[in-house]
């Protein structure tokens, strides 16, 4: 088995939207968001019936840079940049058989209903997790 | 004996029993650690042999663990013959030790994440994997929290019973937790709280949490849908409140605002308590609500309760009332966006409702408030689209 984290962006610089699905959530009816959440919801409940389903997270898309700004000075912090920057919404982090387990998982997340009820084609990243080191490597 | 009502038993007992070694005057962390061993004795031993007398059975093991571990430390050697040498307790004590293990767990000096781990375990009587399951974090990362916890508090006199108000506030936070899972800790904060009411009455506003909780709790089933979308208060089917713990919270706040000694969680109560005696939304006594609220304000200076007084004006006098007053509250909260445009609704001013509604969704602590709020959004466009045509 691998571990993979699933990404979901508010906005991401990666491969640009399938036409037709760029509007935002609040753009559709309130039935379509209803929708969407059920589609999602039943998602993880079907990965942890098959024993993949290891954790999932939101993410508000408030946040802030903050780094060390050397012995006794308070942390510096830069932003929200909440407007331009790469945005993570979210995560779920899945335990699969192989890459395209995953593939076909994070496929079927791409399809949740949107406006219309039509598939969001979201470009969703896929990530492997570093292995653990076995133990009969040497 | 069946492996589910040895875990039954032994939830009930083991503050019991911490509560008498407490009491007997064994150090909180050592005695806490006692009974976790005698647990783990009776549940290897209990299904097969469960004990006559199962309370005196884990005190005495219990207390055995306790001798084992002062042993070890000379220091302690007085303790250890003054808890042995004590008669076994009379059922009368037991209430008094609630109050006592109660006040010990909620002490100032922890954090409040450590004093809920620790009050949910001493006194709860839940395992650590089960508290760290509803607080969706590791076990061990749970079992290191109470473990600190039980350092920190080792050092202090515990001469008097601790404050009831700090004890109150853990409960309170215990109650505001709300994940559903295995564990409900809604239902463990109203066990505890009905458990201090038992043990002391002392203080009206320990009822008055006990009410607050059950009067918010009767309408658990109505405030999400199945897919766990919030349902604001105005929009729940109130066939699903549950009537007879309205019932009982009415009657135990009446019961503490007859000792005529008003604090923050009895007006709190009250609001609560008017809410829902409301046969529907519009039927909603807001002017009575609003004293209340302003009552509140007096007994406490959270901005929280500011912020909902705002509402509650929006209700009475109008929503540009309303608006009035929340310009001279912090913008910096969390809800505040959500508020104004609530406020901007109601006064017909879509736009700036739509904008307030995005910032508030932007701002919002959890999922399902997030998710509700850009529905809001949504609501108020597919409205204005169609007022268009």
């Amino acid at each position: 088995m691998a571990k993979y984290l699933l990404l979901k962006h508010y906005r991401h610089n990666g491969p640009k939207p399938v036409p037709g699905t760029e509007a935002m959530m609040d753009q559709w009816t309130p039935e379509e968001i209803t929708a969407h959440i059920d589609y999602m919801g039943r998602f993880a409940e079907k990965l942890a019936e098959r024993g993949e389903f290891v954790s999932e997270g939101a993410l508000s898309p408030e946040g802030t840079f903050v780094r060390y700004d050397g012995e006794g000075r308070p942390p510096v912090t830069d932003g929200p940049f909440a407007e331009t920057k790469d945005l993570i919404a979210g995560f779920m982090i899945i335990d699969v058989e192989s890459q395209e387990r995953a593939y076909e998982a994070a496929a079927e997340l791409s399809a949740a209903p949107g406006q219309g009820g039509r598939p969001i084609y979201e470009w969703l990243e896929v990530r492997p997790f570093f292995a653990e080191l076995q133990g009969t490597t040497e | 004996m069946h492996e589910d009502q040895v875990n039954e038993l032994m939830r009930t007992l083991a503050p019991q029993v911490l509560g008498v070694l407490v009491r007997r005057g064994a150090d909180f962390a050592t005695a806490e650690d006692a009974v976790q061993e005698a647990l783990i004795e009776a549940a290897h031993h209990w299904p097969d042999s469960p004990p006559d007398e199962p309370k005196a059975w884990l005190l005495k093991v219990a207390g055995r663990k306790l001798i084992d571990a002062q042993r070890a430390e000379a220091a302690r050697r007085r303790r250890e013959e003054r808890v042995h040498d004590e008669p076994p307790p009379g059922p009368t004590e037991q209430s008094d030790d609630t109050l006592l293990l109660l006040s010990r767990c909620c002490h100032p000096s922890l954090s409040p994440a450590s004093a809920i781990a620790l009050t949910l375990r001493a006194v709860g009587g839940l395992t650590t994997a089960q508290i760290a399951r509803a607080f969706l974090v590791p076990e061990a990362t749970m079992a290191q929290r109470i473990s600190r916890a039980k350092r920190t508090i080792t050092g202090e006199r515990f001469d008097t019973p601790g404050d009831v108000r700090a004890v109150l506030h853990v409960l309170y936070l215990i109650f505001n937790e709300g994940f559903t899972g295995e564990i409900s800790l809604a239902d463990e904060a109203i066990r505890l709280t009905r458990q201090l009411t038992a043990a002391s009455a002392t203080d009206p506003e320990i009822a008055g949490l006990l009410a607050l909780m059950l009067l918010h709790h009767a309408r658990r089933e109505a405030r999400y849908t199945a897919s766990n979308e919030l349902v604001p208060l105005d929009q729940q089917d109130r066939s699903l409140w549950d009537t007879s713990m309205i019932g009982e919270g009415v009657a135990v706040l009446q019961g503490a605002l007859g000792r005529d000694l008003l604090g923050q969680y009895q007006a709190q109560a009250a609001i609560a308590a008017l809410h829902d005696d409301a046969p529907s939304a519009e039927e909603t006594d807001w002017p009575q609500i609003l004293e209340w609220y302003d009552e509140l304000v007096r007994l406490t200076d959270s901005p929280v309760v500011a912020l909902n007084r705002a509402v509650a004006v929006g209700q009475v006098d109008g929503p540009r009332a309303g608006l009035a007053v929340l310009a001279g509250i912090d913008p910096g909260l969390a809800r505040w966006d959500a508020v104004a445009a609530h406020l901007y609704e109601r006064a017909g001013d879509v736009a700036l409702a739509i904008e307030h509604y995005r910032t508030a969704a932007d701002r919002a602590t959890s999922l399902p408030e997030r998710t509700h709020l850009i529905k809001q959004v949504a609501r108020l466009v597919v409205e204005a689209r169609s007022r268009g045509r």
